[in-house]
């Protein structure tokens, strides 16, 4: 890891509404302030996002680690709850196991880790049932 | 279409003002998903949603959507309006329901679409 890289770490708690999605809105306000490309940002920020709402409503709350270098952004949401027995089958567009209540807030519709991959330049999934999951998202900055 | 012309043609309240009333919007979004509205890509954003919690503020702050429309005459709680003036985000309400609030500014020139055309 060189001297240039930024490395950020958020707890993301489990089941909060209200906050979750802060360590996303930081992370998007440190991206800007470094300067790097509005279109680069917006990608990270739903992308992260997406994941942090995902570790809220399935993962039981998580952590959050970000690595920023000058050619690429990568963030992992860890968290430790059911995991994910088919990722295959998570990954397409619609497919949800999200309770009702959390269809009532507007998520739970199916499109987290479709809509990570698609802003995402690289996705990898480490999950085991009963153990938790970790989601690696990478965006490049050029 | 400016900002106080989406309040004007919605008969809507301003009940957050972002400091963007002037600022020009190309395209609308109407969804009470946000996983959906995440998958809609496209700047100078309006979302119009029946959807009442913080993540639709957060959600129009991470695609960098500058007003949010609440449909369906829906009282906001404070956390919303908040966290929206934290964020610089503006925030109209009407009484129209989702289709009629949509229709109108359609028919009123608002016709930009996102990724799903």
């Amino acid at each position: 890891m060189s001297d240039s890289t930024i490395n950020l770490k958020y707890s993301i708690p489990a089941n909060d509404f209200t906050f979750a999605g802060e360590a996303s809105s930081n992370v998007k306000k440190m991206l800007s302030q470094l300067g790097i490309d509005p279109g680069v940002i917006k990608r990270t920020a739903i992308a992260m996002y997406e994941a942090e709402i995902n570790a809220v409503i399935h993962g039981g709350g998580g952590v959050a680690n970000i690595e920023i270098s000058p050619e690429k952004i990568i963030i992992y949401i860890k968290d430790e709850g059911p995991g994910i027995p088919d990722v295959d089958v998570a990954m397409q567009e619609g497919y949800s196991t999200a309770p009702e209540y959390i269809r009532e807030m507007g998520f739970g519709a199916g499109m987290g880790l479709p809509n990570i991959k698609r802003y995402s330049d690289e996705l990898q999934i480490d999950t085991e049932v009963g153990k938790g999951t970790t989601v690696k998202i990478t965006i490049n900055i050029n | 279409m400016k900002i106080s012309d989406i309040a004007r043609i919605l008969d809507a309240e301003v009940v957050v003002d972002g400091g963007n009333l002037d600022l020009d919007v190309e395209c609308a979004c109407g969804s009470d998903l946000m996983s959906d509205v995440m998958s809609y890509v496209k700047e100078n954003v309006v979302l119009l949603t029946g959807l009442v919690n913080p993540q639709v503020v957060r959600t129009a702050e991470m695609m960098d959507i500058k007003v949010v429309v609440f449909v369906r005459g829906k009282s906001l709680p404070q956390t919303v309006t908040d966290l929206a003036k934290e964020k610089g985000i503006t925030i109209l309400t009407t009484k129209h329901p989702m289709f009629i609030a949509c229709g109108k500014l359609y028919s009123a020139g608002l016709t930009g679409r996102g990724v799903w055309d």
